[in-house]
């Protein structure tokens, strides 16, 4: 339990992994954070995390049992803080082509694609994408300045594990880019109170958990400690 | 694409060891110092394993993973002894974030898909440790090393990708603990084989191993343990206080299970990898305690 008024995140548990990391990572912070599956807990919370590593169909036909597509789509519009992590962020799309085609929650259009596999190109790529790769601001973003990655310099590295990634119609709601080999790829997003990310923060050593810590500040409303201007 | 340095942590109930061959342990220390210090170097993900894996210890287990995805925060891969979807689903709920199976997978490779389908593919990573047989042919082997099992490797690495594992550990029995360097045509020829990810482990006892793996050995990550804790333990001990097996020594040569070893510290290492014109992620804090 949260002590009255002190803002607090739901961490949305679907039955996917890396749920205690996430929670880990808020707790660093300082950032009250409950895992629940419960739709009024969700709904009431001052900001959700939606996790997640796993299936998208999966994760889809889950969300669906527990009657929770509606309701994170009311937090999308409702301005609340929507924050998607790894295949929380593939969720925030429309479709996924991940075994079959599959419907997502819709909040950002654009499809959900799969890394061609090694036989399909001339390079040798392994997939999943698994481990760090840097993060640089979109064309759209000269540097950043908006929560949750202010003060975070282009060119950090992030953890990623993933085998599909997003692909945002919209190319103004790309908050940063990253490399796999010779693809490029959208390894954020950001529209109004709508962030996701694609890499794990919570597994991203320091430089990740200053954007729990920007995520907190956001929350809370207090100005962030540590922003950086780029020259 | 970057590389990865995977510190690897032999845990023994509450403590770290080191063996040679995946045998004849030594107590090197507290697991959760170590993986504190190689956190702050700037490793790229831990491995916690369990090289007893006994069931009345699994609960001491599952707390110093517990403990250490709170104040870590990185990868954390934990192995030896997972039997079922049970004992994964138990580790990955303490914080891990994957789970690496070897003799369960092999006695029932089924449980492979059954687990990804679950859990995610790139939760599970499948462990595979290599003995060469004299025809020069590699078999897999089960229970820490003990145990051979008479499945070929090469046909074993392609089967655990198609049941959807996200990454192989590959271990040379032959060269583990030893510093003679990593099997590099087994290395070689796994990851060429398979489609996903290869964790080269096994022998590595100077950075120039460490290079040749990732490069002629096309690995797509190591992971190491002699020399990275030596180099911990002549920095953090210099007198060699702290082992439990025999008096302590006078000299930090006495740390190195061989002679081989030339012990050095994770930005040290991956200083040279950059030299040599492989891409890794640069400490953000380390190098502060070096």
């Amino acid at each position: 339990m949260s002590e009255r008024g002190a803002p607090r995140a739901a961490i949305v548990d679907y039955g996917v992994g890396n749920l205690y990391s996430v929670r880990s990572a808020c707790a660093a912070v300082g950032l009250l954070a409950e895992i629940t599956g419960e739709k009024a807990a969700i709904l009431a919370a001052d900001a959700v995390i939606v996790p997640g590593m796993g299936a998208f169909g999966d994760a889809m036909d889950t969300l669906r049992r527990m009657d929770l597509i509606e309701p994170l789509r009311e937090i999308a519009a409702a301005g609340t803080p929507l924050i998607g992590i790894c295949l929380g962020m593939q969720l925030f799309m429309s479709e996924s082509e991940e075994f079959g085609h599959h419907q997502g929650l819709g909040v950002i259009p654009g499809p959900v694609v799969r890394f061609a596999t090694p036989h399909q190109r001339s390079e040798e790529l392994k997939v999943p994408h698994v481990g760090w790769a840097r993060i640089a601001p979109a064309r759209a973003v000269s540097s950043w300045s908006e929560w949750p990655l202010q003060g975070i310099d282009s060119g950090e590295y992030m953890y990623f594990v993933h085998s599909y990634y997003a692909v945002p119609s919209e190319p103004e709601v790309v908050f940063s880019v990253s490399r796999y080999g010779d693809i490029g790829f959208c390894s954020s997003l950001k529209r109004g109170n709508v962030f996701a990310c694609q890499f794990h923060p919570e597994r991203s050593g320091p430089k990740g958990l200053q954007v729990y810590r920007n995520i907190a500040d956001h929350i809370t409303g207090h100005p962030p400690a540590t922003v950086k201007t780029n020259a | 694409m970057s590389v990865r340095i995977i510190p690897r942590l032999e845990i023994k109930g509450p403590t770290l060891v080191k063996g040679v061959h995946l045998e004849g342990l030594r107590v090197l220390g507290s697991p959760e110092e170590f993986a504190r210090f190689y956190y702050e170097q700037g490793a790229d993900e831990l491995l916690y394993v369990d090289v007893v894996a006994s069931l009345y210890q699994r609960n001491s287990l599952l707390e110093m993973i517990e403990r250490t995805s709170r104040e870590i925060f990185i990868p954390l891969a934990v192995g030896g002894g997972l039997r079922s979807i049970d004992d994964i689903r138990a580790g990955l709920r303490a914080g891990a974030d994957k789970v690496s199976i070897n003799t369960a997978a092999i006695r029932n490779p089924q449980l492979i898909r059954d687990a990804a389908t679950r859990f995610g593919s790139s939760t599970i990573v499948v462990s595979i440790e290599a003995k060469q047989r004299p025809d020069g042919s590699y078999e897999a082997y089960v229970d820490a090393g003990r145990e051979r099992t008479g499945v070929e490797v090469l046909g074993w690495a392609q089967k655990v990708a198609e049941l959807g594992a996200g990454e192989i550990i590959i271990t040379s029995i032959d060269r583990e603990g030893t510093g003679r360097g990593f099997d590099l045509e087994l290395t070689r020829r796994v990851s060429e084989l398979v489609p996903i990810p290869v964790i080269a482990s096994g022998g590595a006892g100077r950075i120039t191993d460490v290079i040749e793996v990732l490069t002629a050995g096309k690995a797509d990550a190591v992971a190491l343990s002699s020399l990275l804790h030596y180099q911990y333990l002549a920095l953090a001990r210099p007198n060699g206080s702290g082992l439990e097996s025999g008096p302590p020594m006078a000299s930090t040569k006495g740390y190195h299970s061989s002679s081989r070893i030339l012990p050095a510290s994770l930005p040290e290492l991956k200083r040279h990898l950059e030299d040599a014109g492989l891409e890794c992620r640069v400490a953000p804090v380390g190098a502060v305690r070096e």
